[in-house]
């Protein structure tokens, strides 16, 4: 049986389908990338994923329970086995790094603030921020906030790790660091993995299988093999990055050689 | 296009929605401060309340205190300049004393929190709502009703009536002032005739009042950060909107218990 299960799920806005009657299951242990354009529904997704939104109709069952429709305490226990790195990392700016990490710690269990500050710590050297706990958010990089969201995110030993959009923002080398990060992390530590992302090379290094939305429909779910060599136009599109309308590319294009022409007969 | 009726009414709609909204919240922070409780609740809440304690009281008390002595030297000069006509100079210690007790010094206190902690409550929420904090305090498994109002309301419950005591002295002291230079009446004296002249219902509808306002204030400027969508604009609007709102329930409400307190017999 699959860790999570998504049947025939339908998100709606104002009338207009977002997600339409998507069907997915993720298996323990794996980690599963939802590739897909801007407006495509990924984060739509990931947020029924994590409880977060109600569908339209549909179900979303995690480990048997149907988080669309359980009710709040059950869905409280659901999130406690869920860690999320949010896109923008979403620290809580008036607390330190170690206070961000020791939050969920804190307040859900019964841990002596000793073993509290031994597990920070461990979590902190895991995402090679050992030296930077005391330091707030706003103090931080852009790479480092993300790698303090996913330290965060790890604080409960959570069975399913979240990312969305883990490279937004960053410069390729961190990207990279973080891609690593991601594939260390569910090597150590055996968790099942969510990755939602439209950076191609990121989704290929670290996915075991890829889910391909196009407006709210998966066009593909496969090993990142299957789908590379999909020959559907929109992923073939998307993969080979080609402009919507290439015709209108073309033309600008045309049309601004013109005008550089006829600048430098001018002068 | 929308005739001037159906404007109307979507107004109407939109107001209503707005008021219920403000129950459904005013109802579940009741059901939440038992955990922004000392000892017997959760003692981070119980710190933050602290916290937002001297945020909302202790910070704002030379700004309230400087209000009311203004108000109160204002109210007595005007008072002084009709009552001197018919020899009636000493009804100006009765006009400061009951004015403020019943009036003034909860209402000056409520603008001042409006404008101070109404507002920095919306700007605070819909920052979080807008970095993501909230859905990050949701996938934790954190009720944000639980971990961000119910100290602010606790705190509001108790700082706005201690502030409107400080008004109500300082007022009064001001009162006491003007009396002194204009009619070389000393403070001792005037003292007296002043704490004669209010009786105890002047001092707990003058309470009651105070309660009613730090509940608006605390769930408007809070209601108006969690409806905040969108950027950095959007927390801009819901705090001019947290004031304007907040002032102006705050004078509704004022009207309303006033005239309870008139027909029911009291002051």
């Amino acid at each position: 049986m699959s860790l999570i299960s998504i049947r025939d799920l339908v998100v709606e806005y104002d009338g207009r389908h977002v997600l339409d009657g998507l069907n997915l299951d993720i298996e323990s242990g794996e980690t599963m990338v939802l590739l897909g354009g801007s407006g495509s529904g990924k984060s739509t997704l990931l947020r029924q994923i994590i409880g977060l939104e109600r569908p339209k109709s549909g179900r979303v069952v995690v480990k048997g329970t149907d988080i669309t429709r359980c009710s709040p305490g059950e869905l409280m226990r659901f999130r406690r086995s869920v860690g999320v790195a949010f896109q923008s990392a979403a620290l809580f700016n008036s607390l330190t790094v170690e206070e961000n990490v020791a939050l969920p710690l804190r307040e859900h269990t019964a841990l002596a603030p000793s073993i509290i500050d031994l597990v920070v710590w461990m979590k902190l050297v895991v995402l090679g921020l050992a030296d930077f706990g005391k330091l707030l958010p706003q103090e931080l990089s852009g790479g480092m906030k993300k790698r303090a969201a996913v330290a965060r995110a790890l604080a409960l030993d959570p069975e399913i790790l979240v990312f969305d959009e883990p490279s937004a923002g960053l410069d390729p080398i961190v990207a990279a660091e973080l891609d690593e990060l991601i594939l260390l992390l569910k090597q150590a530590f055996q968790m099942t993995v969510i990755v939602v992302t439209h950076e191609l090379p990121s989704a290929f290094r670290i996915a075991d299988r890829i889910a391909m939305l196009y407006q709210g429909k998966f066009l593909a779910v496969g090993t990142k093999e299957e789908v590379s060599k999909s020959k559907d136009p929109h992923i073939r599109q998307f993969l080979d990055r080609i402009p919507d309308n290439i015709t209108q590319a073309a033309a600008v294009s045309a049309y601004f050689k013109q005008y550089l022409q006829n600048r430098e007969e001018t002068s | 296009m929308a005739t001037p009726l159906e404007g109307v009414g979507k107004r109407a709609l939109d107001r209503l929605d707005y008021v219920g909204n403000l129950n459904i919240q005013l109802w579940a922070t009741l059901r939440a401060i038992g955990s922004a409780l000392p000892i017997i609740g959760n003692r981070y809440r119980w710190k933050e309340t602290v916290r937002q304690i001297l945020q909302i009281g202790v910070d704002a008390l030379p700004m309230v205190g400087l209000m009311a002595i203004c108000s109160g030297i204002i109210l007595a000069m005007q008072g002084a300049s009709e009552l001197r006509r018919f020899g009636a100079l000493h009804y100006v210690i009765d006009l400061v004393s009951v004015g403020f007790t019943r009036e003034l010094g909860p209402l000056l206190t409520a603008i001042a929190v409006s404008g101070r902690s109404g507002s920095a409550f919306a700007a605070e929420i819909g920052t979080m709502k807008v970095t993501e904090e909230i859905d990050a305090l949701k996938v934790m498994a954190f009720e944000p009703i639980e971990f961000i109002l119910a100290p602010k309301y606790l705190a509001a419950l108790i700082a706005v009536p201690c502030l409107s005591i400080v008004s109500n002295a300082c007022g009064i002291l001001a009162g006491g002032g003007f009396m002194f230079f204009s009619t070389h009446l000393g403070l001792g004296l005037y003292l007296k005739y002043a704490l004669d002249s209010i009786v105890a219902r002047d001092v707990i509808s003058g309470l009651i009042k105070s309660v009613a306002f730090a509940t608006i204030i605390a769930h408007v400027g809070c209601l108006e950060g969690f409806r905040v969508r969108g950027g950095p604009d959007a927390v801009g609007r819901s705090t001019t909107s947290a004031v304007v709102t907040s002032t102006f329930l705050v004078i509704v409400a004022d009207a309303v218990f006033t005239a309870i307190f008139y027909f029911t017999g009291k002051p």
